[in-house]
């Protein structure tokens, strides 16, 4: 199986969302160490993160290491992205430089992986890991890998998740919307009214500013991170109400069903959307999910450089 | 180069110019051209810049070095007039200038432009004012009418001197903020008031603020599925309905640029019928393209107000036929590549227009059966001829010699490299248009010849 870009979940058909998550559970499943698949580069994997990033850089890293491909690392600071090299001249540069297979690109506005995809001077697939607050496609394919490998992977028709937190800012909850309900499951974004894109009813998921009404009905929760840096000035949060309402709390945790899990994309603000004990107790999958990652990123880059022969 | 200004106007521009500006007017005869609405053939006699006579073809008397343009049977129609072009002079000279406008212009079969007044400095004063039109008269390419701005620095916030611009001698009649809306309904009464003392006009980019804080194109789902802010059609027609009846309190006159949507359309149509002084202007690009576009992540289709849905795109074309849009306006927004050359959200707003409006406009209208060759002319030359107050443009004897050369069943294959702006931001490379402008006049002189018929 071979894909050209992976910049939306809506450019995966079917059939290759089925292929990715199958080649990650085999991943999965034998945990494959550095070296285990090949010991000479065969790819090259850059990584352009104009965008901080841990977890996301090092499974990327990780999942290239794993598979035998050499990585290459640009951030936004000590570069010549500082300096205002343009996004084009600094991939144009990287193609004549490192020559890499594939481009995983992380950008704080909307498209920019969109449009380096489509330029004609693109000669790499590109890989969107985050843009602005648009899609962050594999993290919703880890959460999917993750779910399954918890429910089963053919388990997750009919579950319920519940995405709860600041959605109109997160690319996570979007890129979910996009991908979990063409698994069959059902899917009820919960959050404040201010913290609802104004357009939820175009996304063909439920919404809700009731996560106690929703929080014993659910499957899987996922807990997002509170954006503080993506909020205008004139957005004051009130880290109190939101906590009171929208928190995954000990006692509001109590109220999920037996099986339920809980879920973060990470990075967490322990406290105010998801406390301690949660986060670390029985129902955390959040260590899985990092985990899941790596497998994950593995079937994306392969399918990748695949595609590039 | 496919194309060519008649006196190969290879830069260095100045000189060209120079040149053409120095030698009188020729005696010309433009030889075996249609008007429209009639099937002969004639031949059109100009000198001194006017229309002297119109014969059958070949029948009347060439003089002597008289110039000759071959029509090769093509319609001799008045040049356009635009209400509306980004000229970037003064101030961004690696994307357009006075001159290389004019020489789009003419390419595009214009005899005159209004350049907008969001350059650099401002054309808010007479002095910038002056110095848009002397350098139109120095290209001597097209006449180029500066726009005056409503407000100083287009900041919104106090009036400029609109009285003392109008009182230059390029005599601005419109004035607009465009590329910003007048938000404050104060300022927009005191300005329609201040432009009705001299018949002038207030053309208004209609665009609520709050409503399109952060937009990057049409609230729907394109823009949905890439994550880009969206700019909702209410928010154009919200201020076209406060501001025609604004327009009605003051009994001033208004021009709404760029209309977009299908709402918008609906609130000129009650203005209209309710005598309000009310004109519209539809761009080629809303005509044509609809914000499916957007899914290719090319900024080259970023443009304000942004390219909508086809819903809206056939009301505007409907709006253009039975008249409540009035006039076709370009918004010619050239762009050098670094400002197209990034991301969408990076990405500056605004399309070319002057080199392809006639084609697209013809395609979308002309072509469609939605309007003929009467209608065409209203909308690309006399109705902009009334609301600028410009004399009516006629080819008849006696008549200024402004000409565009239209030649159908002459398809042409747009190529951003070979067009005359300094800028490529086309939307329509690669697109085949169906007809072409043979050749313009302006004046008795030919500012633009397809493979140099001139002879």
């Amino acid at each position: 199986m071979s894909i050209n870009h992976l910049v939306s979940i809506a450019d995966l058909s079917d059939l290759q969302v089925d292929s990715l998550l199958a080649r990650a559970h085999e991943f999965a499943d034998t945990t494959p160490r550095r070296g285990d698949l090949g010991s000479t580069p065969s790819a090259c994997v850059q990584m352009l993160f104009y965008e901080d990033s841990t977890r996301t850089r090092t499974s990327f890293e990780s999942a290239a290491a794993r598979l035998g491909y050499s990585t290459c690392l640009v951030t936004a600071s000590g570069s010549s992205v500082a300096k205002g090299e343009s996004l084009r001249d600094t991939v144009l540069t990287l193609q004549a430089s490192v020559d890499p297979t594939v481009l995983v690109l992380r950008h704080p506005e909307n498209g920019a992986p969109a449009w380096v995809a489509q330029g004609a001077w693109c000669e790499t697939a590109v890989v969107n890991a985050g843009d602005g607050t648009h899609e962050h496609p594999t993290q919703a394919l880890l959460d999917a890998l993750t779910l399954q490998r918890q429910f089963g992977r053919d388990g997750l028709a009919g579950r319920h998740i519940a995405i709860v937190g600041d959605i109109v800012r997160s690319r996570v909850a979007r890129s979910n919307a996009l991908l979990l309900p063409r698994l069959g499951m059902k899917v009820t974004v919960v959050a404040p009214p201010e913290m609802l894109p104004a357009d939820i009813a175009e996304w063909g998921v439920g919404s809700s500013n009731d996560l106690d009404g929703v929080v014993s009905e659910v499957d899987a929760v996922m807990m997002l991170r509170i954006q503080k840096e993506r909020m205008s000035a004139a957005t004051r949060l009130d880290t109190h109400a939101f906590h009171a309402a929208y928190a995954m709390t000990t006692e509001r945790a109590a109220r999920l069903r037996p099986e339920a899990v809980v879920m973060h994309p990470g990075p967490m603000n322990r406290g105010i959307e998801i406390s301690d004990e949660v986060a670390d107790g029985p129902r955390s999958l959040i260590v899985q999910q990092v985990r899941n990652g790596v497998w994950l990123r593995m079937a994306v880059l392969e399918a990748l450089a695949v595609g590039r022969g | 180069m496919a194309s060519g200004c008649a006196w190969q106007c290879s830069r260095p521009w100045r000189w060209a110019v120079a040149e053409v500006t120095a030698s009188p007017a020729p005696t010309l005869v433009v030889v075996g051209a249609q008007l429209a609405g009639s099937p002969e053939t004639v031949d059109i006699h100009i000198d001194a810049g006017l229309i002297t006579a119109i014969t059958p073809s070949r029948a009347g008397l060439t003089p002597p070095g008289a110039q000759v343009l071959h029509a090769d049977g093509a319609l001799a129609l008045p040049s356009f007039i635009d209400l509306h072009t980004h000229t970037r002079d003064p101030g961004k000279p690696q994307a357009e200038t006075v001159h290389s406008a004019g020489c789009a212009a003419a390419a595009g079969g214009y005899g005159v432009l209004h350049a907008m007044a969001n350059t650099t400095p401002v054309t808010d004063n007479p002095e910038t004012v002056m110095g848009v039109w002397q350098r139109g008269r120095d290209a001597a390419l097209a006449d180029i009418r500066p726009v005056g701005a409503i407000t100083i620095g287009l900041q919104g916030e106090r009036l400029a001197p609109i009285a003392a611009m109008h009182d230059t001698p390029a005599a601005p009649v419109l004035f607009s903020d465009d590329g910003h809306c007048v938000t404050r309904a104060d300022l927009m009464r005191a300005a329609l008031r201040e432009v009705a003392a001299f018949d002038g006009a207030i053309a208004q980019h209609a665009q609520e603020a709050t409503l399109t804080a952060g937009a990057q194109a049409h609230e729907g789902d394109p823009a949905r599925r890439m994550g880009l802010p969206g700019w909702p059609a209410v928010a154009e027609s919200v201020i076209v309905a406060r501001d025609v009846l604004l327009a009605a309190d003051t009994g001033a006159r208004l021009h709404v640029c760029h209309v977009s949507t299908a709402q918008t359309v609906e609130v000129l149509r009650w203005a209209k019928a309710r005598g309000i002084a009310v004109t519209a202007e539809v761009t080629p690009h809303h005509l044509l393209l609809t914000d499916e576009f957007i899914a290719t992540a090319d900024p080259v289709y970023k443009v304000n107000p942004p390219l909508r849905p086809a819903t809206d795109v056939h009301a505007v074309r409907e709006a253009l036929a039975d008249g409540t849009i009035d006039v076709v306006a370009t918004d010619h927004a050239p762009h050098e590549d670094s400002a197209k050359s990034c991301a969408w959200q990076d990405a500056a707003m605004g399309m070319l227009g002057l080199e392809t409006a006639l084609a697209v406009v013809w395609q979308t209208m002309v072509g469609t059966g939605l309007i003929g060759i009467d209608r065409l002319v209203e909308v690309m030359s006399a109705a902009g001829a009334r609301i600028a107050r410009l004399p009516e443009p006629h080819v008849s004897v006696g008549a200024a010699a402004r000409l565009a050369l239209v030649a159908p069943d002459s398809p042409w294959v747009v190529d951003a490299d070979a067009l005359h702006s300094l800028s490529r931001n086309t939307p329509f490379t690669g697109l085949s248009m169906p007809v072409r402008v043979l050749a313009t006049v302006h004046d008795g002189r030919i500012t633009h010849a397809h493979e140099r018929s001139a002879g």
